[in-house]
């Protein structure tokens, strides 16, 4: 994976700053919803080849959540966005 | 063609001129009992034990590349049954029994080394972690010793006993683990299944899995249409690749873990040894160089290499804890691409769709697993059912709460 | 006396004598040598032996593919193993010693392996040892090992330096012949940050060793007038002695400096290595190319080396390689070698041109042998002549030395690490590198040019295009003329038919062309199969030399283009790397940083005895003159406290600040228990879940202020509980008004327990602290006497009347000093954590002992904490799991043992009494255990299937991992107070 990442609030930054969590596609569903949907929620991963967003933190920086996405073959990173407006967006 | 010290001596006195091919290059047939999906450790072991053990021939091992490329021949070498938890420790146990048997039974030298393993400790709480672990061993019938300070440093002088940051207390010792050549188990059962009747056909990748009324009814390949009865997933890292051509979820997420090795040396490491600091473990192969690893790199990746971040953790808990390794070079550094899973355990299991069964989910661990992998497996498609020591490794564990979590990581993959 | 120095010529300052040896023999060589010159300068042509025949060894490169003039250098701890001689700088008092030989280099009982070659073939291992089974590990497996391996390691501490640098570039160069030091002038004079980086210790690289005309000067003058431009540009940095060996995402590079590896007794003031990353935007790879070795009967013998290393040792180092040397070549490159030789006096036995009909110019004189090849090389430990093949005749050539040439392989190692195949080209008859895109440009003959006009040109071009591609342009230099260039190109010649012995492909690992002959045949035909299964191109120089000639080899057996073979993956690192400059600072001691409390200096005052807690150094227990081992301190500890009062540092919890309007929501919904009622000025227990229902994280958190709370958290789980709330933040309810701050590091906490803690804190704390004024779980703040704010929390881990009281750090030792004078009358003592953990457990408090990533609250007892009525939390959906509710899962137990003298431990398990031990049997295990001094036996605390149904049975605690098998009462895990009515005092 990338050895830089261009971190939104910090700049280009080592890869070592970062903590990696996984699938950034993920909503936590809502109280209501069923057993399977908070299953797939915790459990299910989409993992697919290729193009892919990924939560990153910036652990050792300004301790934001990252959306990373990039391709996971290549490992050519495309766009890193803050992950609180990636979450608004989501839920507007 | 059997081998043997005469074999090797007639050939000898022939110029080596009568060796036979170690399996065949057949093309597929139109239709099979079984298609394994996956030419490598797994996938190769489950086509010789469904032969060999439940006499089921009319099988082929379909493999996108050359038999072997995986993790097979991408690992540490690790052989060991040193499991904590009932839903491991007694199918490790059994791939180790099967492990002590393995090459008179497939007649090939796959340098199967029993040389120990040593889990270093390096606090009160781990000690009592392993003793934990160690007494599950013991209660499953498992060798296991605790060894403490003086005797870890009497085994393995060279640790860093004077200097560390961590001392080390002792360690969780299992004489019965060791390392294997890991290239020649994908290629012994290779030989041991194709000369049962099984199809090795490498260079062929399937494209797509054809289901008529809700059956798997074969594979769609770059070598044509492939019929068959039962198909069988054994396509660890890219298990959700091909997976998803039955539109089977899974949960796995595809990560990347690196391997190096030294140059050759002089032996100087006699067991396998994993240091409890950090993460990581060491051995010597049989010639000479110094194998070892790490952690994932963390990041989700199917690519078959990783980064130098990782390379320097990793060197850096090598020298931390051998500082004799300091003036020593390492040769050559890789990566394979693994499934992990949700709790850190495997599955072999059926799946949701009928005659498709599933082999995945291997973590770090698929190496050491790989003679009850097979024969589990085999099991499971001969017989359509558990065999009992793979009985917990059930797709549906996580739905119904039951998971393999060894660690206590809970259901974050990168963390197993 | 065959290989020798000429009385003049090369780069050698022969003012400057260095000595060094060579098994013991004392031996003379000049500054600007390599250990490999120096060596031949004194006609050492036996240099090692080879892995599997140990066969006799010589000197094949003069560069850093050499498999096999490996030795070992240094002496003591710093001895190295398997360092190449020919990219080892020579040094005065260098000691070099031959390896992988015994007795003696010349007289190696291993060489006896040559004669049992035809049962040693590729992959015999395979097919034999097997039997008696038992035999393998006790008599072959030993043996082999014995005999395999290279150098030896001492294992001793490393007693040098290693750091680690970043770089920052515009233009990286990765080697500074030709074309990289044309490109990196053409980036430099356009003011781009340049960085040229050689493993040599020369910049020049092949320019070191011609005899060309460059601009009308020598090679060398021509390199030192770029090299002093450059270094004139304050933007350029010029890194000789540094190996690129990897190339990694986002163009960064691993590089290692070699900062002192050339000196005899190195200074502590710098390191031996740096290794550096160097994130450059551009890079171009000018890493020249690589002569490939002929395949022929006894090419192996020492004496019989590429031609171009032979060139070098002339030119450059002023070493002939022999006294009457023979040529086998199938392109120019030989008729060169031939012609320098012949221009320094050197007698040239004959060019054997592979080729029938090619051929080049030839001084008068020199006999050129057209359409022949070598089939056998005399002599043992030297060339003694050669056995020559041309049209079905032999002949016997008289020579000393032997240069060969097969043509050349671009270095294209680089490019090809990270997933791109190289290709096949007819035109070159060599692989190329992938077009890997603007980041990484292949420069002069690493492209696949020949000829150093042509290279010098390509640097310009390339360094243009990289400028190009940022956008920036730059004039191009002039580029002076070359007079003296020869014509490099050869023709395919993969191995000579008719050897009289092995032809060797991979020298260091012995594989000849019979062993790729076996592998196809026996199915191994995929070169990935056939490197893996006769361990071509495994060797430390990694296939360097030998595998393009195992690929052409394998073509020729099949009749294919080599295009269709391919190579195998190029993978980090170029070369060989030591451990010691990739760890770097990072070892012993200092692996990891460690962090002391701000009581570590009250806790050291006071004796205290320390432990490793992950980063930590906590106080451990502070034992008393006269006290008889750490149990006796213990007990006296945790009696004090139970009797009198106790102070322990507590400072490690993790401590996190949480603000905002929606603050008491935020913490509602990451604990499995109620936070939107708690009233300011109250402290409240909390256990977070993760989302799969288990228990992630426990400790108390306070309400300050109505949009301020303060969490604490466990000393292991501090950086992850807070990652873990800044994902709840910002990912899953960006829409919270919630802020947090970690302060764990900027509070100094105590725990001040005991039946007597109020007596001592009163005096310390102007603040009524009453029962009344101060109830169990108030929390406020207090100011201390003499001014100071401090929090105060009676909160209890120990089971008794307990405060915890927060102060600044930097005050810390000064309020635990005062409590100390305060609580001196009441016979206060400071405890540690084995202390603390005896009063937990006999309390009954869980800890991550139990909290181990598979309990629920329920099954550690607290299972009134997972808020039914709350509609969302972490973790509460798949609680309700069928595994997560059944009936026969682990609970939390007491134990105590029949025997009371029996010692219980964690890690043992639990079985039925009469039960057979199994894993089906098996009922659990112990998780924490001590001495309980206040019950005056021992306890443990354990899981227990269905434990809480089980009080008062008898289990059987089996520890066979330990020798004990005994039987304690299953009983509640509070063994102490089960009321709490000590809380309430």
């Amino acid at each position: 994976m990338a050895s830089l990442i261009h971190c939104p609030h910090c700049g280009s930054r080592p890869k070592e700053e970062f903590s990696i969590r996984g699938d950034a596609s993920l909503v936590r569903p809502s109280p209501s919803a069923s057993d399977e949907e908070w299953h797939r929620y915790v459990h299910i991963r989409d993992n697919p080849k290729g193009r892919y967003k990924e939560h990153w933190h910036h652990a050792f920086g300004c301790r934001r959540w990252l959306v990373v996405e990039r391709d996971n073959f290549t490992h050519e990173v495309f766009s890193v966005t803050d992950a609180a407006e990636a979450a608004k967006a989501v839920q507007a | 063609m059997r081998y043997s010290a005469l074999s090797i001596l007639k050939q000898a006195f022939s110029g080596n001129r009568g060796w036979k091919p170690a399996w065949r290059e057949p093309e597929p047939k139109p239709h099979y009992d079984v298609v394994i999906v996956g030419g490598g450790g797994h996938g190769l072991s489950t086509a010789y034990y469904l032969a060999k053990e439940h006499g089921i021939t009319n099988v082929a091992v379909i493999e996108k590349g050359y038999i072997g490329a995986g993790n097979v021949g991408r690992n540490t070498t690790i052989i060991r049954s040193n499991y904590l938890l009932e839903g491991n420790e007694p199918f490790y146990e059994l791939s180790m029994k099967l492990w002590e048997g393995l090459e008179q039974d497939f007649n090939y030298n796959a340098m199967v080394s029993q040389r120990g393993i040593v889990n270093l400790f390096h606090s009160d709480g781990q000690r009592d972690a392993y003793a934990r672990r160690g007494n599950a061993m013991m209660i499953h019938g498992v060798d296991a010793q605790l060894l403490d300070r003086e005797q870890v440093r009497r085994m393995m002088p060279y640790l860093n006993f004077d200097h560390a940051r961590f001392p080390i207390l002792g360690g969780l010792y299992q004489a019965r683990a060791g390392t294997a050549r890991h290239d020649a188990v994908a290629w012994g059962y290779a030989r041991g299944a194709d000369s049962r009747g099984v199809d090795i056909i490498q260079h062929c990748e399937v494209t797509g899995i054809r289901r008529e009324n809700g059956r798997v009814v074969g594979v769609e390949t770059t070598k044509g249409f492939i019929g068959c009865n039962k198909l069988a997933l054994a396509a660890a890292g890219n298990t959700t690749t091909v997976g998803r051509m039955a539109d089977l979820e899974l949960p796995i997420e595809t990560h990347v873990l690196q391997a190096f090795v030294s140059e050759g040396l002089k032996p100087m490491i006699d067991n396998v040894i994993t240091y409890g600091a950090g993460h990581f473990y060491i051995s010597q192969s049989d010639k000479g160089g110094l194998v070892f690893g790490a952690d994932i790199d963390y990041y989700s990746s199917y690519a078959q290499r990783g980064n130098l971040a990782t390379v320097e953790h990793t060197i850096e808990e090598g020298v931390s804890l051998i500082p004799g390794l300091s003036r020593t070079r390492v040769l050559r550094s890789w990566g394979g691409v693994m499934d992990m899973s949700m709790d850190g355990s495997p599955i072999i299991d059926r799946t949701p769709i009928d005659n498709l069964y599933l082999n995945c989910g291997w973590c770090y661990g698929g190496f050491k697993a790989t003679p009850a992998s097979g024969f589990c497996f085999a099991h499971l498609i001969a017989r359509n059912e558990s065999h009992n020591v793979a009985r917990f490794l059930r797709l549906d564990r996580f739905e119904r709460g039951f998971p393999i979590d060894e660690g206590g990581k809970g259901p974050q993959p990168n963390l197993h | 006396m065959s290989a020798h120095r000429l009385s003049s010529g090369g780069l050698v300052d022969r003012s400057r004598s260095l000595g060094f040896s060579f098994d013991g023999l004392d031996l003379k060589g000049y500054e600007g040598d390599t250990l490999a010159s120096a060596l031949l300068a004194n006609d050492q042509l036996l240099v090692g032996r080879s892995f599997k025949y140990h066969r006799p060894r010589g000197i094949v490169t003069a560069g850093s593919a050499e498999p096999n003039a490996l030795v070992m250098i240094g002496k003591g701890a710093r001895t190295e193993p398997n360092t190449r001689a020919t990219v080892a700088e020579l040094y005065n008092g260098l000691v070099a010693t031959s390896q992988n030989r015994w007795p003696s280099l010349k007289y190696d009982i291993g060489s006896l392996n040559s004669l049992l070659s035809p049962f040693l073939g590729a992959g015999f291992y395979y097919k034999t040892f097997m039997w008696p089974a038992a035999f393998w590990e006790k008599v072959y497996e030993p043996f082999i090992r014995r005999a395999a391996g290279l150098g030896k390691a001492v294992m001793e501490a490393d007693p040098d330096r290693y750091e680690k640098a970043w770089a920052h570039c515009d233009l990286l160069v990765v080697g500074a012949g030709p074309a990289g030091l044309m490109a990196a002038l053409t980036a430099a004079r356009a003011g781009l940050r340049v960085i040229l980086a050689d493993e040599g210790f020369r910049l020049g690289g092949s320019l070191l060793s011609e005899r060309v005309s460059i601009g009308g000067t020598a090679p060398s003058t021509f390199v030192e007038t770029i090299l002093s431009e450059l270094a004139g540009f304050p933007w350029v940095t010029l890194m000789p002695r540094t190996t690129v060996f990897g190339w990694y995402d986002d163009n960064v590079f691993g590089a290692v400096e070699k900062v002192q590896k050339h000196i005899a007794l190195p200074s502590l003031d710098l390191p031996v290595e740096r290794l550096w990353r160097i994130v450059a935007r551009r890079a171009i790879m000018a890493t020249g190319a690589e002569e490939r070795p002929l395949v022929f009967g006894g090419n192996d013998r020492p004496g019989v080396m590429t031609a171009g290393a032979g060139r070098t040792y002339l030119n450059r180092y002023g070493v002939a390689v022999g006294r009457k040397v023979a040529v086998f070549t199938n392109g120019g490159s030989g008729y060169q070698a031939a012609r320098d030789l012949a221009a320094q006096g050197i007698d040239v036995a004959a060019v054997i041109d592979g080729r029938p009909a090619a051929g080049d110019n030839l001084p008068n004189g020199i006999r050129l042998i057209q359409g022949g090849g070598v089939v056998k090389v005399k002599g043992r430990h030297r060339v003694g002549g050669l056995l020559v093949e041309r049209s079905g005749f032999e002949e016997s050539i008289d020579c000393d030395a032997l240069l060969m040439s097969g043509g050349w392989s671009p270095i294209i190692h680089l490019a090809c690490q990270r997933g791109a195949k190289p290709y096949w080209s007819d035109e070159k008859q060599a692989f190329l590198a992938p077009d890997v895109g603007r980041q990484l440009l292949p420069a002069g003959s690493a492209s696949g040019l020949s000829g150093i006009g042509a290279c010098l040109r390509d640097g310009v071009a390339k360094a243009l295009s990289a400028l190009a591609s940022l956008d920036l342009t730059a004039t191009s230099p002039d580029v002076p003329d070359v007079e003296g260039e020869y014509d490099a190109s050869f023709a395919p010649l993969w191995y000579v038919p008719g050897a009289r012995d092995k032809a060797f492909v991979d020298f260091q690992n012995d594989v000849h062309v019979k062993d790729l002959g076996l592998a196809q045949r026996e199915g191994f035909g995929h070169i990935e199969h056939t490197k893996r299964y006769t361990t071509s191109g495994m060797a430390t120089d990694q296939g360097k030399l030998g595998n393009v000639n195992a690929t052409g080899i394998i073509a020729g057996m099949k009749g294919v283009s080599p295009a269709e073979i391919g190579v195998t993956t190029f993978r980090p690192f170029y070369t060989p790397v030591s451990f010691g400059a990739m760890a770097g600072t990072s070892r012993g001691e200092h692996s990891r940083p460690v962090r002391r409390s701000p009581l570590h200096g009250w806790a050291k005052k006071n004796g205290a005895v320390f432990v490793e807690a992950g980063l930590w150094h906590r106080s451990s227990w502070f034992p008393r003159d006269g006290e008889k081992g750490w149990r006796q301190s213990v007990d006296r500890e945790v009696m004090n406290a139970r009797t009198n009062v106790g102070l322990c540092d507590v400072s490690t919890l993790g401590k996190i600040e949480v603000f905002g309007n929606d603050a008491a929501e935020f913490l509602n919904r990451i604990y499995s228990n109620a936070f939107l009622k708690l009233p300011v000025g109250r402290a409240r227990y909390g256990l977070m879940l993760r989302e799969d229902g288990i228990v992630y994280d426990d400790g108390t958190t306070s309400r300050l202020a109505e949009n301020h709370f303060f969490v604490t958290t466990t000393t292991a789980y501090a950086a992850e509980v807070m990652t873990h709330m800044e994902y709840c933040a910002q990912v899953l309810w960006p829409d919270l008004d919630v802020r947090f701050v970690s302060s764990s590091d900027q509070w100094a906490q105590m725990s001040l327990v005991g039946p007597k803690a109020r007596l001592v804190l009163q005096q310390v704390v102007e603040d009524d602290v009453s029962n009344e004024a101060f109830p169990f779980l108030a929390v406020r703040e207090v100011t201390l006497k003499g001014g100071l704010r401090a929090r105060l929390f009676r909160i209890s881990f120990s089971g008794e009347l307990a405060y915890e009281l927060a102060v600044p750090a930097g005050y810390g030792e000064a309020v635990a000093d005062a409590l100390m004078e305060a609580g001196r009358p009441h016979d206060i003592c400071a405890y540690g954590v084995e202390a603390l953990n005896v009063l937990r457990i006999e309390k009954g408090h869980v800890t991550h002992n139990e909290l181990n990533g598979t309990t629920t609250p329920d099954d550690v007892g607290l299972g009134k904490m997972f808020s039914v009525n709350k509609p969302d939390f972490i973790g509460k959906r798949l609680s309700s799991r069928f595994g997560l509710t059944a009936a026969d899962r682990l609970q939390l137990v007491g134990l105590k043992p029949v025997d009371k003298a029996k010692e219980i431990k964690a890690g043992a398990h639990l079985l039925k009494e009469g039960a057979a031990p199994s894993m089906t049997n098996d009922q659990g295990h112990v998780t924490s255990a001590c001495f309980s001094p206040a019950l005056g036996h021992p306890i443990a605390l354990a899981l227990l299937k269905s434990g809480r149904e089980r009080f008062g049975e008898k289990i059987v605690v089996w520890d066979k991992l330990r020798g004990e098998e005994f039987v304690a009462e299953v009983c509640s895990p509070v063994f102490i107070d089960p009321d709490s009515q000590k809380l309430h005092q």
